[in-house]
């Protein structure tokens, strides 16, 4: 296969470019080894920043925050919830820090509101008692995974052939140029050869690895920061904590729930990236300390995701290794045909692509400009499912009777369930839990998949998707997979929820013999 | 006092006669259509005490205790049985306990069926399956017990059933297979007599059909059919209209498609239905549906009708064969006298002086008490609320004993679901002394007249070793048989 671009990594980065070049003319393959967003891009609060988290740490970032909520709430409000945000100090936070921060995001260009305690409490009614200071600002919350379903639907219907479960495994090099980039499919084993003239390196925490493929050598550190899901929406509004970026200090309302986190931990290897009981534990004493309630909330699932942070020079703190992003352009490295976008933001997402797609056009002497900063983010059916608390409104509104739930948690009916398979064989795959999972809320609902695990499979056997016992393997993978996330939050309702799904799938029906 | 064999006794309390207000189910037919949001895991029990809620005396509220020999905590299988045993030797007896442990049930009653579950040994001989158990976990429940006392336990209960018109079905001494919703296959001791023309069907290979119905999305006669056709290429599927659901709206196993079966009208339309779709099958299996209380009238005549014999297949909670097998023994239990409170916990215990023990039962506020001389806590595991866990610890729920556990939440789970292993959670429960009392911090029994049964025992894992309903049924035995010494 020939192509003018190959990308590789189709989290955020990956996608958007991938509309982006698009946008401009240009034929671009994207090489994704898992899933669209399964990584760091599908392992994040899901936060639009509106920068006051970084105005004393970062104001370059923080000002690249506003500008880039500023767009993206005007061209994919689909994609987002426009909650507005709170900064709180309790009782015993740093004064200063509190003190100065109207002050700093004034200077970042980024609006703020003093709120009065009492009007702080009536916004948000779970806050602290030992509430001491409180900010309004313009945070969001925004869907990563419809971001990307959204960028990479509209590009594949402007031509980017997008290649899923493909993984980068090696390059050929003819003197600086990157001539040749072999790819294997990681489910029919099947390699495939495409001849680029530019390969974007867009695959976050992996960016090393591909890199190397190339002979070319990044330090990328990793760290891992892992998040909780509530079974309901605690707050309204987004609510960080006043204070130096630490552990559990941000809340993240999106659809019927709410996320906390994360943790900021040093990790070697990307092998088994998954929360642990520990990191659960802080990020829940933590939050509590801002939101008692997160103390007595019921936990769904938990989940991690790596931040790919480029080396510097003593840095004891990931949090303050900036996330501004880096673009390596690796002619030093002795390569004209081959970049590396790695770092930053969700907020910034496009602004990288941007940046990047700038760097590759211009080296193949394309002067088309960039549209994603003007042309409005189409909604498309690929991204729709993705929203919590959707299919009980659509289900609501009334159906067919023959269009029965599938999912009773999440509601989601065949019809849906039907339309999320048509969007991944669109988008070149085969149809199964996880995948269906990842483009709906399907398992996502405090049952785990426990019931629509199995009506799900039930579903794809009478459409004729799954033969002999697929059905089996694809439960194990599902169960296997959700188990990551649950593992760490079973206590208490989830814990009951966890058993009742081993007394059905092992006590009864013996999955894992 | 020996333990005497059971024999049939009249009621101890003057309970009068027994209201049948058995209510239609929230979910299921005259439901479908209707929006149900988030089925939560207290509102699935909420909605399964609506399903049970049954046989209960509902009086006006009762201020003086109510005195009995032996209360029994719990309304799962192991409650049950120990009511039972109980009930056969002339104990009065009160039982107590939201039904939990019952949507678990498949109408199927495991005894031994895999061990070591690491190598995925799996038996056809069960006591041969127990023998190597408890050489390998001597602190098993199993190990406490005799071969003879688990045949005595099974028999009284089976005896018990039968004598209630629900028959069950086992072959002498050896497991059988047994065909799941999932496709796969499981080794259990007994069935419900439904379900055995399965057995057979897969033991032969023989040419079968296996029949579901538009709208009931959690049985999908196809997904069997393809799971097992490497292993029985003879087995073909089909779908049909439920009776009465011709606009095919949704359908849950329950009590109302149990209901409807009971019509000899919808049952001429199905065996209409199937009947074109024999061919050459020697057999047909459908979900398990076919009647609440007249399963065997109701299936000889569809045979008749169809031409073939027919068999049930278990299916996923809710099934009515667990339901079957519930509403019977509560049915059983209240003839013989027992004073079940099955929409009501134990909410504290008082110690009395001399041993006995008053139990303050109720909802959220107390409606009455008990007062008892021994105490069977049968109150399952974290879905019966027998143990409750936060992020530190688990508790046992009522009287607070110390339970066998690892150490912090950290090693409770392993890291893959499916691992051979079982967690270790799992694991964790009460443990007892040879007369089946929990035992305090110091490892004397915490009472001299509490005794502990079923699922809340420590050293066991049912999910993995495939032997829930054999331990809930001996160690009831046991249990009954301690507190008569």
């Amino acid at each position: 296969m020939e192509t003018q671009v190959l990308i590789v990594g189709g989290g955020a980065i990956g996608t958007g470019l991938a509309r982006d070049l698009a946008l401009r003319g240009v034929q671009c393959i994207l090489a994704e080894k898992g899933d669209i967003n399964s990584g760091a891009s599908g392992g994040n609060h899901g936060l639009l920043h509106s920068g006051g988290r970084y105005v004393s740490t970062d104001p370059a970032v923080a000002r690249e925050c506003r500008e880039e909520g500023e767009i993206l709430k005007k061209l994919a409000p689909h994609c987002i919830e426009d909650t507005g945000g709170l900064f709180v100090a309790i009782e015993g936070d740093e004064d200063n820090y509190v003190a100065d921060f109207p002050h700093l995001c004034e200077r970042c260009g980024i609006p703020v509101n003093t709120l009065d305690i009492s009007e702080a409490l009536e916004l948000e009614p779970a806050l602290s008692q030992e509430t001491i200071a409180a900010y309004l600002v313009e945070d969001a919350s925004i869907d990563p995974f419809k971001l990307s379903l959204e960028n990479i639907s509209q590009a594949q219907q402007l031509g980017t052939k997008l290649l899923g479960h493909t993984k980068v495994v090696g390059f050929k090099k003819n003197g600086n140029r990157i001539q040749v980039a072999l790819l294997q499919d990681m489910k029919a084993g099947e390699e495939i050869i495409v001849e680029p003239e530019e390969v974007i390196n867009a695959c976050g925490a992996w960016a090393g690895e591909v890199a190397a493929l190339a002979g070319v050598s990044i330090d990328i550190l990793f760290s891992k920061g892992s998040l909780l899901v509530t079974d309901r929406r605690v707050t309204d509004r987004i609510v960080n904590r006043l204070r130096s970026p630490a552990d559990g200090d941000i809340l993240v309302p999106g659809g019927t729930v709410s996320i906390l986190g994360t943790t900021s931990m040093r990790i070697d290897s990307l092998e088994k990236v998954r929360p642990t009981v520990p990191e659960v534990d802080l990020i829940v004493e933590e939050g509590a300390a801002m939101l008692p309630a997160l103390e007595t909330a019921r936990y769904i699932r938990a989940y991690s995701g790596v931040r790919p942070l480029l080396e510097q020079e003593s840095e004891d703190n990931d949090r303050s290794v900036s996330r501004g992003f880096t673009l390596l352009d690796h002619i030093q490295d002795g390569l004209e045909n081959f970049s590396t976008i790695s770092g930053g933001k969700l907020t910034t997402y496009r602004f990288m692509a941007e940046k990047a797609a700038d760097l590759v056009c211009d080296r193949m002497g394309i002067t088309n400009p960039c549209l994603t900063r003007t042309e409005p983010l189409p909604s498309t059916s690929a991204g729709m499912w993705t929203e919590p608390g959707l299919g009980p409104r659509l289900w609501i509104k009334g159906d067919g009777p023959e269009n029965q739930p599938l999912c009773e948690c999440e509601i989601l009916p065949k019809s849906i369930i039907d339309s999320v398979i048509r969007s991944i064989q669109e988008q070149g795959d085969k149809p199964d839990l996880r995948s269906i999972g990842l483009r709906s809320r399907m398992g996502k609902g405090s049952c785990q998949g426990t019931f629509c695990g199995k009506r799900v499979t039930a579903h794809l056997y009478e459409r004729g998707d799954l033969c002999a016992d697929e059905g089996l393997t694809h439960l194990r993978s599902f169960f296997r997979e959700r188990w990551k996330g649950e593992r760490s939050v079973l206590w208490d309702a989830q814990l009951i929820q966890a058993e009742l799904k081993e007394a059905l799938y092992c006590g009864l029906s013996g999955l894992e013999l | 006092m020996g333990f005497s064999p059971p024999e049939p006794l009249l009621t101890f309390h003057d309970l009068g006669k027994t209201p049948n207000i058995r209510h239609a189910t929230t979910t299921g037919l005259e439901s479908a259509g209707k929006k149900q949001l988030n089925p939560t895991v207290p509102e699935l029990i909420e909605s399964t005490q609506a399903r049970l809620r049954t046989i209960d005396i509902l009086g006006k509220i009762e201020t003086d205790p109510i005195a009995c020999e032996l209360a029994v905590i719990g309304n799962g299988m192991a409650g049950m049985a120990s009511a039972l045993f109980a009930a056969n030797r002339g104990l009065p007896t009160v039982q107590v306990g939201a039904p939990g442990g019952i949507i678990f049930a498949s109408g199927l009653l495991d005894l031994l069926g895999v061990h070591p579950a690491e190598e995925r040994k799996v038996w056809q001989d069960p006591w041969a399956g127990i023998e190597a158990l408890t050489q390998d976990f001597p602190k098993h429940p199993y190990a406490l017990l005799e071969r003879k006392e688990i045949e005595a336990a099974f028999n009284e209960l089976l005896s018990f059933l039968e004598g209630e018109n629900l028959h069950y079905q086992r072959r002498e001494g050896q497991n059988s297979e047994m065909i799941l919703p999932l496709g796969t296959t499981k080794q259990t001791y007994c069935v419900p007599k439904s379900m055995w023309g399965g057995i057979k069907a897969l033991k032969e290979r023989h040419s079968c059909l296996l029949v579901d119905f538009h709208g009931l999305s959690d049985f999908s006669a196809t997904q069997i059919t393809e799971t097992l056709k490497d292993r029985w290429p003879d087995l073909r599927s089909a779908r049909i209209t439920f009776p009465g659901n011709d606009q095919i709206r949704e359908l849950f196993t329950g009590e109302l498609m149990a209901q409807a079966m009971e019509s000899s009208e919808n049952r001429e339309k199905l065996a209409q239905a199937v009947r074109p779709l024999v061919g050459d099958a020697h057999s047909i299996g459908m979900p398990a549906v076919f009647g609440m209380n007249r399963t065997g009238e109701i299936l000889a005549e569809l045979e008749k009708q169809i031409g073939v014999p027919i068999f049930e297949i278990p299916t996923l909670p809710v099934s009515i064969p667990g339901l079957r097998l519930n509403d019977t023994i509560a049915r059983g239990l209240t003839g013989k006298g027992v004073r079940r409170f099955s929409q009501e916990r134990v909410l504290k215990v008082h110690r009395e002086p001399g041993g006995d023990f008053t139990l303050d039962i109720g909802n959220k506020r107390v409606g009455k008490t008990v007062r008892a001389k021994g105490v069977i806590l049968a109150s399952g595991r974290f879905w019966g609320r027998g143990l409750i866990a936060d992020r530190k610890r688990i508790r046992e729920a009522i009287f607070d004993l110390p339970v066998h556990q690892p150490e912090g939440r950290k090693g409770w789970h392993h890291k893959d679901f499916l691992d051979l292993r079982g967690h270790p959670v799992n694991r964790a429960g009460l443990e007892i002394d040879d007369l089946f009392r929990p035992l305090d911090s110091s490892g004397d029994p915490a009472f001299e007249r509490l005794f502990a049964a079923g699922s809340i025992l420590a050293h066991q894992d049912w999910m993995r070793m495939k032997c829930g309903s054999g331990l809930a049924i001996s160690s009831a035995y046991a249990a009954v048989k301690a507190f008569c010494i």
